[in-house]
């Protein structure tokens, strides 16, 4: 690791070879290889698994016309399963919106999850945002925004706060290849460097921002480069290697942990899938470059290496399947009955208490709902 | 005459417009290989190339700050953003900069740029997909603000802001991109910015309007005279900065009456400005006090989102409760 793969100030040429924990053929690197616990490689495991399959499922739920809108983050697992791994409990994720794996990992029901993609009654969010734009504050997940790259400096802030009071968090921010243009990308990294802030920005450069390719976002050779201008770390790390990931990340939050300040991870991967259910990524890439990438799964891998372990077996994977689908399809069934949320709650968390000009909206609304009937019809 | 629908007579002014004149580019996120999210801009690409179709950087201030930039220079940039959600990070160079350059440098500079972006909700897109922001533009000198309702209209406005020598935010209602079609000429021609359309005649009562919430208020119109026997004047007002105060003056000297309907935000609404307007010159015909059938004074929600919009109920409540006052 000490080979030059991180990029520090002082080294101007970006490295542009990934870290790379795994190889092909299922071993690890020995020099590498973080030798975690059995248990937890299995719940890494598990939870990319089940991270693929929801999404799938949800997908397909879209097509079906049973919820308005999905993400997927199929191809990108690792990136997200190796990097929220490596933080505590404690820590807090400033997620973008394509990782649903994050309240996976930290144990947040399936079904809190899934009520969100419907906005019902048990979403806790009330069905105010879109499906994806999840937030559970139980699980330090900060709410998610759909506008591209606000949550870098949000994340640095808060970051930042816990230093001033001598909280020993870290924070870990997501954002795809395409918030690096965005000026608060660029304000983050600055403030970040300036003021030592113990954050990980993790960029997930999955090579498209929705139809464009990296080499619009950026005429730099990597992104991890970036971090040298603004005085801190990079590195770009083999973003379908959960290990690879795992390991990056764990050095930068122990070094945001001991004062260091922030480091930028490049997960270098892939959008396997479209970039939401409103996209038709046949229009601007070849289906060659996505079979090429498919080849790269990174659940595949992963699992390569579990065997070579000797943790993990046919049978093992039948069953997790099976389990894995069978608590999605429970899970659907449930929340498919839940109603919508109650129209008054339209006008509740505007503000902390109701002001008196939307109080009077609400009556009004609700007098209107009472007798909507005979001005509709 | 081709039958279109919003999206395919957008198109078709560009395609016209930079066929006309070279000086017209294109630029924006996804608008180049994708043809834009909503397709507004499919086929440009091929046609005239990637120094005319500009797939950009996400940055929506690099955006219309390198537009200024090449307006300067004496182009004519059509900058698309993908939302009129994700302006906000181009207010600054929006309000303080493009409406500025006219007036801050005495008239030596100028930026003809059109900004396009969809707007306004209906599509279960949720807060950040279905915003109306036209209000803040409005607020701000030096900008034109149109927003059309029908195809006819999305052509020959978008033809005459490209034209223009001032900077237009040009908001597209997505909601009706696909729903609305009509006949559109194929050939060059435009309408008027400035200028409203009296789409029905009436004499009871003014209903005003514009975008996509045209569809409720028609609806609206039909049943009030089927209902009541009401007859309610329809105004798009098509442009609203600057305001065609004659033909909405008019018509509420004409019925003593007005309702006006919109579905952004109620408090500092477009409404606010015209029920201001209505007073200041036409306060002695009025008989009854100015309705405004707005959105909520709350984010815009996902589930709920047919709550927060208008409906046609709301909207005949008010005319009723108006006439009848
Ligand atoms: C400020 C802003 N501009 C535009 C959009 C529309 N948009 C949504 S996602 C997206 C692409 C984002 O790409 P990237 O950051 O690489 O993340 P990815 O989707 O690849 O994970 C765009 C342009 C937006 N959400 N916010």
């Amino acid at each position: 690791m000490d080979d030059a793969i991180f990029i520090s100030p002082e080294v101007q040429e970006a490295a542009e070879v990934p870290l790379t924990v795994l190889r092909e053929d299922g071993r690890s690197d020995p020099d590498l290889d973080p030798d975690l616990p059995k248990e937890f490689l299995l719940r890494m495991y598990r939870t990319m698994v089940l991270n693929r399959e929801l999404d799938d499922r949800l997908f397909k739920l879209q097509r079906q016309g049973r919820i308005g809108f999905y993400l997927t983050c199929t191809g990108e697992e690792a990136a997200v399963i190796g990097s929220v791994a490596a933080l505590n409990d404690e820590d807090w994720l400033f997620p973008s919106y394509r990782e649903t794996g994050l309240p996976l990992w930290r144990g947040v029901p399936v079904r809190k999850f899934v009520a969100q993609q419907y906005g019902n009654a048990e979403d806790n969010v009330k069905g105010r945002q879109m499906p994806v734009h999840t937030s559970f504050r139980e699980a330090r997940i900060m709410s998610i925004s759909s506008p591209v790259g606000t949550q870098i400096p949000q994340a640095v802030g808060f970051a930042w706060a816990a230093k001033i009071v001598g909280d020993p968090i870290v924070v870990l921010v997501y954002f795809g290849d395409g918030a690096t243009s965005e000026g608060d990308f660029h304000t983050a990294c600055n403030f970040a460097g300036v003021f030592k802030v113990p954050v990980v920005l993790f960029c997930r450069n999955n090579q498209y921002a929705i139809s464009v390719p990296l080499k619009r976002q950026t005429a730099a050779r990597s992104i991890a480069v970036k971090a040298v201008a603004y005085g801190f770390e990079g590195v770009r790390v083999d973003g379908n290697d959960v290990l690879a990931v795992y390991v990056a990340t764990k050095r930068a939050v122990e070094k945001a942990r001991s004062g260091g300040g922030p480091t930028l991870i490049e997960a270098l991967t892939y959008r396997i899938g479209a970039h939401s259910t409103s996209d038709d990524p046949r229009r601007y890439r070849s289906e060659e470059e996505v079979q090429q990438w498919y080849a790269k799964d990174p659940i595949e891998r992963f699992r390569r290496y579990l065997e070579w372990r000797g943790y993990w077996s046919e049978l093992q994977q039948e069953s997790l399947l099976e389990e894995v689908r069978d608590l999605i399809n429970r899970t659907i069934e449930e929340v498919e009955k839940v109603p919508p949320p109650p129209v008054e709650s339209l006008f509740d968390d505007v503000y902390a208490r109701m002001p008196r000009h939307l109080q009077e909206q609400k009556e009004a609304y609700l007098a209107y709902l009472k007798e909507a009937d005979r001005w509709r019809s | 005459m081709a039958v279109m629908n919003m999206i395919q007579a957008l198109n078709d002014a560009l395609r016209l417009e930079m066929r006309r004149d070279p000086r017209v580019i294109v630029m924006g996120e996804d608008v180049g290989r994708l043809g834009g999210v909503f397709r507004v801009t499919v086929g440009l690409l091929d046609e005239f190339g990637p120094d005319r179709v500009i797939d950009t950087p996400l940055a929506e201030a690099g955006i219309i700050g390198t537009a200024i930039g090449m307006a300067l220079y004496g182009l004519r940039p059509v900058a698309e953003i993908q939302f009129a959600d994700f302006i906000y990070p181009a207010f600054d160079q929006i309000v303080n900069e493009l409406a500025k350059y006219r007036y801050r440098s005495g008239g030596q500079y100028s930026c003809p740029l059109v900004i396009r972006t969809p707007s306004g909700g209906g599509i279960r897109g949720g807060h950040y997909h279905s915003q109306s922001p036209e209000a803040y533009f409005v607020h701000t000198a030096g900008l034109k603000v149109v927003i059309p309702s029908n195809p006819y209209d999305a052509k020959g406005l978008l033809l005459a802001a490209i034209r223009d020598e001032d900077p237009v935010i040009f908001f597209e209602p997505k909601r009706i991109y696909r729903a609305a079609t009509g006949e559109v000429p194929e050939g060059d021609y435009t309408v008027p910015i400035g200028k409203a359309r009296v789409e029905v005649e009436g004499k009871d009562v003014t209903l005003i309007s514009y975008g996509a919430m045209m569809v409720e208020c028609r609806e609206a119109v039909q049943k009030a005279r089927e209902k009541w026997g009401i007859s309610v004047e329809l105004i798009d007002l098509r442009t609203l900065l600057p305001l065609d105060v004659d033909t909405v003056i008019q018509s509420v000297q004409k019925t003593g009456r007005v309702v006006i309907v919109h579905e952004a935000p109620r408090t500092c609404g477009f409404a606010a400005e015209l029920i201001a307007l209505i007073n200041e010159k036409a306060f002695l015909y009025l008989e009854a006090p100015p309705v405004r059938v707005t959105g909520f004074d709350t984010p815009f929600p996902y589930t709920l989102e047919h709550d927060y919009l208008p409906d046609t109920g709301r909207i005949l409540k008010a005319i009723y409760e108006t006439v009848h006052y």
